[in-house]
C-alpha cells in the first residue's frame, strides 16, 4: 500500500462552503453568550432601579434587535413574555436557544474540520439549555441558568482555543466570533443611545451612572474598566473605553484588531483587511466625549455599517466563488 | 442474574444456552451471572445519556419536524468467539474477491455469462447494470471497495450470509461509537476480558481511499461526497470524514475542467484526488445519469474514465448488489477462485422462473419475498407474518414483475438478550460486517449488531424501528 507522503508544503484546504459555516459558527455562538449576559445584566439593573425609573424590559428587545419580532407576536412588554421571547420562544429567529441551534447545525456540517469534543460540548451544552429553559423564566433561577449558559459558550470557545490548529478555519471561527462581538458592542450602545443622555452637566439624570455601569456589565467590562480608567463612571470614558481600548476583548477596536490579525492566516485578505483598517480608522479619528450627550445613536449606525462591509468583503473573497472566474486567477497566479 | 428466567422461545441465543450463559463467553458469563438487572438497567441509562451527550444520531426520512433520533443503542452487547469469528472473516474476505472479480468480468469480457454460469439477461437486463462503465479498469481490478454484508444465525448455529451491501452500505460508524459508549459504561469489561478493538478501521479505509490517487506519490487530496445534512446517513458521513481527517463534500462543493476535478476552496479550486462517495449512481453525474440530480457532479463520469479521480465504491459496483445475482455468489467463488464458499448463502429462489414462481406463490407463508434491489428493508414481505390481504398483494406484485423478486425461507434468526422494558427478552439480530478491498483487504473484528426491538419481529433496520448492541470478539483462551 502507498503510504501518503509527508509533505507539509500544501496546507489542508477549507471548503468555501464549510468557512463560511465555520464563520457562523463563531457568530451564533457569541451571540448566544451575549444574549444570555443582556438579560443576566438586565434583570440585576431592573432589580437595583425603583419603579420610578420606568426602565421596563424593552431595552431588551431593543438590543437584540428583536423590537418587530416581538411586536408581530405580543403586544405589551412585561419581563416573562420578554425574557421568554428571547430564550426560547419559537416566534424569535434570534432567540438564544434558535442562536445555539443554529451554531450546533452549522457545526454539524463542518463537524470534520472541529474537534469532535467540540461537537458533543456544543450539542450536550444545546440539549440541557433547552431542557432546563423553563429556569429562565423564573428570577429565582434565571441568573444561574444564564451563568451556565455563558459559561457552557466559554468552555467551547476554550476548548477550541485548546485544541484546535489555529489554522484558516480557526481564523474564520474567530472572524465571525470578533464581528458579532463589536456588533453587540454596537446595540449596546445604541440601547444607551435611546435612553434619557447625560447632558453635559451630567447631574440631571440620577441613574446616569447607573446606566452606564450597567452597559459595561453587559459586556462584563466593569472591572477591566475600573482598572483602566479608575475614576467614577461617567459616559464619555465608558464610550471611550468600549470602542478605542485596543486591550479590551469586547472594545469594538480590539474586535478590529483580532479580525485584522485573522486575516493574516488566509489567502486574499486584502479586500477585508482594507474594510478592517477603514472601521479602525473611524473609531480612532472619533470625538467620544462629546458623543455621550448626543449623537450616539447615528454614530453607531455608521460603525454598523462598517461591520457590514467587513461582512460582506469576506463573504464576496471567500464563501462566494464561481468556478470559471476562480480558474482564472488560478491560471494568472 | 437468575438467567433460568430468561424466556426461551425456541431460536438459538446468541448468549443463553439451556438457562444459563453459554459456556464459550468465560469470563463475560461470568459477569452475566453476577450482574443484578438493576445494574444492567442504571448501564443502559449511562448509555443513553451518553448517546445523548456524544449527538449519536440518525435520521429518519418523512419526520420533517424533527429529522435528529437518538442513535437505539442496548447495553448489552452481543458476543462472537475468536474462533468462529476467524472463519468467518476468511469466508467474507473469500467473497469480495469473487464479487470483485465478477463485477470486472461483466465490465470486461463477461466470461462467466459467455460460459453459462450466470445468465447474461440478468445482468445486463438488471437495473444496477450501468453501461457507462464496460471497458473501464480500475485500480486493482476492484470496484467494492467497501462492503458491508449482512449476517444471520439460523436456529441450528451457522451463520449466512443474507446479503452484501455494495452500493452505499452505512453502518459502521454506529459499530464504532457503539465501542464508544460500551466502554464508558462497562469499563471493568475492557480491563478484565480479551474484547478485540474495532477502531482501526477509519485507518484502513483511508489506506484503500489513498491507494485510489492519480497522482501516487503526492499527498491525496480526498473528499467524503456526501448528499447533504438531509440525508439519514449524514452522521456517518461527517464522522468518517472526521475520523479520517478528509474533506466532506456535496456536490455542489465540486466541479469538473477539462476531465479534472476541483473543489471551491477558499483560496480558489483544488484538485480532488479521490471521493468516497456516498450517493447513489444515479445521482453521481447528471451529465450521464439523472439529469435531474442536484447533488453530483457534471462530468464526474467522464474523469473517473478518464482516470483522473479514484472513486469508492466504483460506479456500476451495485450490479453484484441484488438479490437476484446474490443467489450466484457461490457460483462466483467456484467459478473465479475454484474453492468452495466458506460461508453459505441463504437458499434463494428466483420468481422470473415460472416453475419456481409457481412453488413460492403456493406457498407463500413458508417464504420471504424480497424485491431484488431495494436495500434498508423496504418491501420485504414475510409470509408467516402477513394477513391474507397482504398475501394477496404480495402475489399481485410478483406476478406483475417477477424478474424483480426473489424468495427465501423463513429463517429462524438467532436472538439475544436486550432490555425490554426493564426485563431481559429474546430480540432478533443481525450483523453487518465491512469488509475493505484494495490492494490488501481488511475484515472488521465483529461489525454491526443490528437488534429487531419489537418482540418476534424481524426487522432491524434502524428506520424501521430497530436498534443495535456492541459487538464483541472474545478471545477466550486470553484471560
Amino acid at each position: 500500500m502507498n503510504e501518503p507522503e509527508e509533505t507539509h508544503k500544501e496546507p489542508a484546504v477549507l471548503l468555501s462552503r464549510v468557512a463560511e459555516a465555520v464563520y457562523w459558527t463563531g457568530r451564533y455562538l457569541e451571540r448566544a453568550e451575549t444574549t444570555a449576559r443582556i438579560i443576566k445584566v438586565h434583570t440585576e439593573l431592573y432589580l437595583d432601579l425603583p419603579k420610578s425609573a420606568g426602565i421596563g424590559w424593552t431595552p431588551l428587545l431593543a438590543v437584540t434587535g428583536s423590537e418587530e419580532a416581538y411586536g408581530l407576536a405580543h403586544d405589551g412588554a412585561d419581563e416573562d413574555r420578554v425574557v421568554s421571547f428571547l430564550v426560547s420562544s419559537d416566534e424569535n429567529p434570534g432567540s438564544l436557544l434558535a442562536s445555539l441551534a443554529a451554531a450546533r447545525e452549522n457545526l454539524r456540517v463542518t463537524r470534520a474540520v472541529f474537534p469532535r469534543e467540540t461537537w458533543e460540548t456544543l450539542n450536550a451544552l444545546y440539549v440541557d439549555a433547552a431542557d432546563t429553559c423553563a429556569h429562565a423564566i423564573s428570577r429565582r433561577t434565571r441568573l444561574r441558568w444564564t451563568d451556565e449558559v455563558v459559561a457552557g459558550c466559554q468552555r467551547i470557545s476554550g476548548a477550541l482555543a485548546g485544541t484546535m490548529s489555529h489554522d484558516a478555519a480557526y481564523s474564520f471561527l474567530r472572524l465571525g466570533s470578533h464581528l458579532e462581538r463589536a456588533d453587540m458592542t454596537t446595540r449596546v450602545l445604541d440601547v444607551r443611545a435611546g435612553m434619557p443622555d447625560d447632558g453635559p452637566a451630567q447631574q440631571e439624570q440620577p441613574y446616569a451612572d447607573l446606566l452606564w455601569m450597567s452597559v459595561l456589565r453587559s459586556l462584563g467590562a466593569q472591572q477591566m474598566y475600573r482598572r483602566s480608567v479608575q475614576n467614577r463612571v461617567w459616559g464619555a470614558d465608558v464610550l471611550r473605553f468600549l470602542l478605542r481600548d485596543r486591550t479590551f476583548p469586547r472594545s469594538f477596536l480590539h474586535c478590529l484588531d483580532a479580525m485584522e490579525h485573522c486575516l493574516g492566516f488566509l489567502p486574499n485578505a486584502e479586500l477585508a483587511r482594507a474594510a478592517c483598517i477603514a472601521a479602525a480608522q473611524h473609531v480612532e479619528g472619533s470625538r467620544t466625549a462629546s458623543l455621550s450627550w448626543g449623537g450616539l445613536h447615528d454614530y453607531v449606525d455608521e460603525l454598523q455599517l462598517d461591520l457590514v462591509r467587513i461582512n460582506d468583503s469576506l463573504r464576496d473573497t471567500y464563501f462566494h466563488r464561481e468556478p470559471g472566474e476562480r480558474l482564472r486567477a488560478l491560471a494568472s497566479a | 442474574m437468575d438467567w433460568s428466567r430468561y424466556p426461551d422461545a425456541g431460536f438459538y441465543d446468541e448468549i443463553v444456552s439451556a438457562g444459563a450463559p453459554r459456556p464459550e463467553l468465560a469470563g463475560f458469563g461470568r459477569f452475566l451471572s453476577e450482574v443484578s438487572i438493576d445494574d444492567l438497567l442504571d448501564r443502559q441509562e449511562a448509555a443513553e445519556l451518553a448517546v445523548r451527550a456524544m449527538g449519536i444520531t440518525f435520521t429518519v426520512y418523512g419526520e420533517q419536524a424533527n429529522i435528529d433520533r437518538a442513535w437505539p443503542f442496548d447495553v448489552l452487547p452481543r458476543v462472537i468467539a475468536h474462533e468462529e469469528w476467524q472463519r468467518t472473516q476468511a469466508g467474507l474476505a473469500q467473497r469480495l474477491v469473487a464479487l470483485n472479480h465478477f463485477i470486472d468480468d461483466v465490465y470486461g469480457e463477461q466470461k462467466i455469462m459467455s460460459d453459462g454460469v450466470v445468465p447474461a439477461d440478468l445482468i445486463t437486463g438488471s437495473p444496477n447494470f450501468r453501461p457507462e462503465c464496460v471497458g473501464v479498469s480500475p485500480p486493482f481490478g476492484v470496484w467494492a471497495h467497501i462492503c458491508g454484508s449482512d449476517l444471520v444465525r439460523d436456529s441450528d448455529g451457522t451463520l449466512y450470509v443474507l446479503e452484501d451491501n455494495l452500493r452505499v452500505p452505512s453502518g459502521v460508524s454506529y459499530m464504532l461509537e457503539n465501542r464508544l459508549v460500551t466502554k464508558r459504561v462497562f469499563p471493568e469489561l475492557f480491563r478484565d476480558l480479551d474484547i478485540h478493538p474495532v477502531d482501526d478501521y477509519p485507518t484502513r479505509l483511508l489506506e484503500v481511499l489513498c491507494s485510489l490517487s492519480p497522482r501516487q506519490g503526492e499527498r491525496p487530496t480526498i473528499g467524503v461526497l456526501t448528499p447533504g445534512v438531509l440525508n439519514s446517513a449524514y452522521f456517518e458521513h461527517a464522522f468518517l470524514a472526521q475520523q479520517m481527517g478528509v474533506e466532506l463534500v456535496e456536490g455542489s462543493d465540486l466541479f469538473v475542467e477539462d476531465d479534472v476535478v476541483y473543489v471551491r476552496t477558499i483560496d480558489g479550486p483544488s484538485r480532488i484526488d479521490v471521493l468516497y462517495r456516498r450517493i447513489d449512481d444515479l445521482f453521481l453525474d447528471p451529465d450521464e445519469f439523472r439529469p435531474d440530480s442536484v447533488l453530483g457532479v457534471p462530468g464526474l463520469m467522464r474523469a473517473w474514465r478518464a482516470g483522473n479521480v479514484g472513486i469508492a465504491n466504483a460506479p456500476g459496483a451495485g450490479v453484484a448488489d441484488d438479490k437476484a445475482v446474490y443467489s450466484y455468489v457461490p457460483a462466483m467463488i467456484r467459478y473465479y477462485l475454484g474453492e468452495e464458499p466458506r460461508i453459505p448463502n441463504v437458499p434463494t429462489l428466483l420468481c422470473r422462473d415460472d416453475t419456481v414462481r409457481r412453488h413460492v406463490l403456493d406457498r407463500l407463508e413458508e417464504h420471504v419475498v424480497k424485491p431484488a434491489n431495494e436495500s434498508g428493508g423496504y418491501g420485504v414481505f414475510v409470509g408467516s407474518q402477513a394477513s391474507a390481504l397482504e398475501r394477496d398483494e404480495c402475489r399481485r406484485r410478483v406476478e406483475a414483475d417477477p424478474t424483480n423478486y426473489i424468495a427465501q425461507p423463513i429463517l429462524q434468526l438467532s436472538t439475544s438478550p436486550t432490555l425490554c422494558g426493564g426485563t431481559l427478552e429474546p430480540r432478533h439480530v443481525d450483523l453487518r460486517p465491512f469488509i475493505l478491498t484494495g490492494e490488501e483487504q481488511y475484515v472488521t473484528q465483529g461489525g454491526l449488531t443490528r437488534v429487531a426491538l419489537q418482540a418476534g419481529s424481524l426487522v432491524v433496520n434502524s428506520s424501521q424501528g430497530g436498534g443495535s448492541k456492541d459487538t464483541w470478539i472474545l478471545d477466550p483462551a486470553v484471560e
